[in-house]
């Protein structure tokens, strides 16, 4: 029994490839039916994000499970194999285990550290169980994979920093502003990413939006969607003065907010700082408006220089995480090994031990008359029997649990003797009681 | 006695520079496990510290600040007990990489010249003394802070106005954070050094009949008072802030130790009065 990953991702295959082996949200249940009926395959789970389409699998033996769940890409999407062969990757044993807790905790994503992978992953992970696709091995491996990308996200700043131009906004903005709670925000203008940075910045607490747009209509219907207030275009640089945080994105080809205004709006307001957001291209904020005391002007390219910075700063966390993982692969399969063979053994040893002692009691009562010497030997013996019956058991058990897939062999032993489920406390506190479910 | 302050002498230098190298680390990894060490180590070196003036207390009989020396440790141990309570209050732990090299500077600074305790005068020994010079340097150790806010407050403006980012942009806090601790740290300060600059006069009085004799330091102190004083007002009444403020507070504060260093270097302790 062994796990095994076969897969690829944006990095070993270029989109015409990936597309062609994407399998669409409504088509994994069947398809994982497929691989389990039709291919010799254990147990299964299909990622497939548009970065990346992967399925994980346990089989018996590495290389035929490998094969096998190639040739279920290959058939299943009616691809030959021979062209789709070198854009694959195996991974198997630890080597898959590390696999799955770098893809979970975003160390595999084309942008690192960004947080949409790890729901990718559990969604992932519920069709399998939902098709009764996942089993021992499966859960535990994503139980654990769950909590380690959640332990990365806590204690590394991996995605912390943002890498999207709206979340950058934001994030200057807070580097001006502090708490951005009570603060007010203009946006002038529309356009897809001057919204996000304004929704962005509401559900970072700031408290007031005022719209304004050439088409006061288009104002007041964002003032709905927005819950904030529309004004007349022409009457938005008498609004400035009340305002902390700009976003410009209008058509306009020349600049609509201007040096000398803001000097005078900033000593309007008592030099508090102002930030500029100007989403346009061509530009609508005049760039010398940032060479104003307290005023910071942002313009599409200085967002993407943030985001790189951004993403710069991520590359050291990323080093980081890596060692987590190392350290929770270790504790994954230290887990495993204490979890289930200490308290099965020792379930195995209890069930027969009061079997022993009431056949023994059984047994006393029919023999009279027993000297103390007879019941000392009846007893070393039924005692011998029982430790040479399980001595082959409990070896095997501990050799192969030593084994991710050690698991069947739990299983097996503990349907055949009637042994009690380890408790779910017991399960949590072995996990360190962090896992999702 | 004396061998024990020795030790904590080099405890509380040994614990400034060991909190620096580690704040150092924490500025070039940005690592939070270095941040935390380092803050430790600081506090360790604080609490070294106090027990290097308790001790100094007990040998000199009185407020240890007659000497260039003592006077250079308490100002120094004052600035790291201010950075203690600003840390309790905002939690801000990257302020202790300024605060370390300042206090190791000064404690570095202390280390050159004569521990040797001086007698205490006659006028000395008023209970003046140790509520002027308590109230001075607690004040110059809140200015200190206001100085070393607003250098952070400097870099932290750079990165967002030159709108290239990285480095210390991560780590430093919100430019408004560092404002208002530069602007509390003044509202605690003036005050400090105003009660200071009276209690002066009245000892002087109260010692030599004279409120004010106009001899260098107290010359000094008062121009650091109108400088102070201000930056306060534009604070308050015309809009300064931000970068204006901090460099003004920079500023004052080159004014502030450069007299400090200066006067005492020139005059020695204390003022005219020891000698």
């Amino acid at each position: 029994m062994n796990l095994i990953i076969v897969g690829l991702n944006h990095k070993t295959a270029p989109i015409e490839v990936r597309e062609k082996l994407y399998f669409p949200p409504e088509r994994i249940g069947p398809a994982l039916k497929k691989l389990l009926t039709g291919y010799d395959v254990n147990e299964g789970v299909i990622i497939s994000t548009c970065n990346r389409v992967e399925a994980v699998g346990v089989a018996d033996e590495i290389e035929k499970g490998t094969w096998e769940i190639k040739r279920f890409f290959s058939e299943y999407h009616g691809i030959p194999l021979e062209g789709l062969d070198e854009y694959l990757y195996v991974h198997s044993g630890e080597d898959a285990v590390r696999h799955a807790f770098r893809v979970a905790s975003s160390l595999d994503s084309m942008v690192m550290g960004e947080p949409q992978i790890l729901g990718q992953v559990k969604d992932a992970y519920s069709r399998a169980v939902h098709n009764d696709t996942a089993g021992v091995v499966m859960n535990k491996l994503f139980h654990k994979t769950f909590s380690v990308a959640k332990r990365i996200r806590t204690e590394t700043k991996i995605g912390a920093a943002a890498v999207s131009i709206s979340f950058a906004a934001v994030e200057l903005a807070k580097k001006i502003f502090g708490d951005l709670t009570g603060k007010s925000s203009m946006l002038i203008g529309a356009g897809e990413m001057a919204e996000l940075a304004a929704r962005h910045l509401l559900s970072s607490g700031v408290r007031e939006i005022i719209l304004t747009n050439r088409t006061y209509e288009k104002a007041v219907d964002m003032a709905r969607e927005f819950n904030g207030t529309a004004i007349m275009f022409r009457e938005f640089p008498h609004f400035l003065k009340n305002v902390d945080i700009v976003i410009a994105s209008t058509a306009s080809p020349k600049f609509i907010i201007r040096p000398d205004e803001v000097h005078d709006v900033m000593k309007e307001r008592k030099q508090r700082p102002m930030f500029f957001i100007d989403i346009s291209v061509p530009r609508n904020i005049d760039p010398l408006v940032n060479n104003i005391s307290n005023a910071y002007v942002y313009d599409v390219d200085d967002l993407q220089g943030v985001i790189a910075a951004n993403l710069k700063e991520r590359t050291k966390e990323a080093q980081r995480a890596e060692a987590i993982i190392e350290e929770e692969i270790e504790t994954f399969y230290r887990w495993i090994r204490s979890l289930d063979v200490v308290p099965t053994i020792i379930a195995l040893r209890n069930s027969l031990e009061e079997i022993r002692k009431s056949e023994l009691e059984k047994a006393a009562t029919q023999l009279e008359g027993l000297s103390d010497r007879d019941k000392k030997t009846l007893d070393a013996m039924t005692r011998a029997i029982i430790n040479k019956i399980i001595h082959n058991p409990i070896t095997h058990l501990k050799k192969e649990s030593d084994k991710i897939e050690g698991d069947l062999f739990l299983d097996a032993v503990r349907r055949l003797f009637d042994l009690p489920a380890v408790e779910k406390e017991e399960l949590k506190k072995a996990r360190g009681g962090g896992s999702e479910e | 006695m004396e061998s024990i302050s020795y030790i904590l002498f080099y405890m509380t230098a040994g614990g400034y520079l060991a909190a620096t190298l580690v704040f150092i680390a924490y500025l070039v990894t940005h690592r939070d496990a270095f941040v935390t060490v380092a803050r430790n180590i600081l506090f360790a070196g604080f609490a070294a510290h106090t027990l290097t003036i308790i001790i100094r207390w007990v040998e000199a009989g009185g407020i240890p600040a007659t000497t260039f020396h003592d006077s250079l440790m308490l100002f120094a141990w004052l600035t790291a007990a201010v950075y203690v309570v600003v840390y309790l209050k905002y939690k801000l732990s990257v302020l202790g990489a300024f605060v370390s090299p300042f206090a190791l500077f000064l404690v570095i600074a202390a280390s050159l010249f004569s521990r040797e305790i001086a007698p205490l005068t006659p006028i000395l020994r008023s209970w003046w003394f140790p509520v002027h010079v308590m109230l001075a340097i607690m004040g110059n150790a809140f200015f200190a802070l206001a100085f070393l806010t607003g250098i952070m407050y400097l870099i932290q403006e750079h990165y967002l106005k030159s709108r290239k980012v990285g480095g210390l942009y991560f780590l430093l806090p919100s430019l408004e954070v560092l404002d208002e601790l530069n602007y509390r740290c003044l509202t605690y300060g003036f005050p400090l050094l105003t009660l200071g600059i009276i209690t002066g006069a009245l000892w002087s009085e109260a010692a030599i009949g004279t409120y004010w004799l106009w001899e260098p330091r107290q010359i000094w102190s008062l121009i650091t008072w109108f400088l102070y004083a201000a930056l306060l007002h534009g604070r308050l009444t015309s809009g300064w802030r931000g970068r204006r403020a901090a460099l003004f507070s920079a500023g004052a504060f080159g004014v502030l130790i450069g007299s400090f260093l200066i006067l005492n270097l020139t005059l020695g302790g204390g003022h005219g009065l020891v000698e």
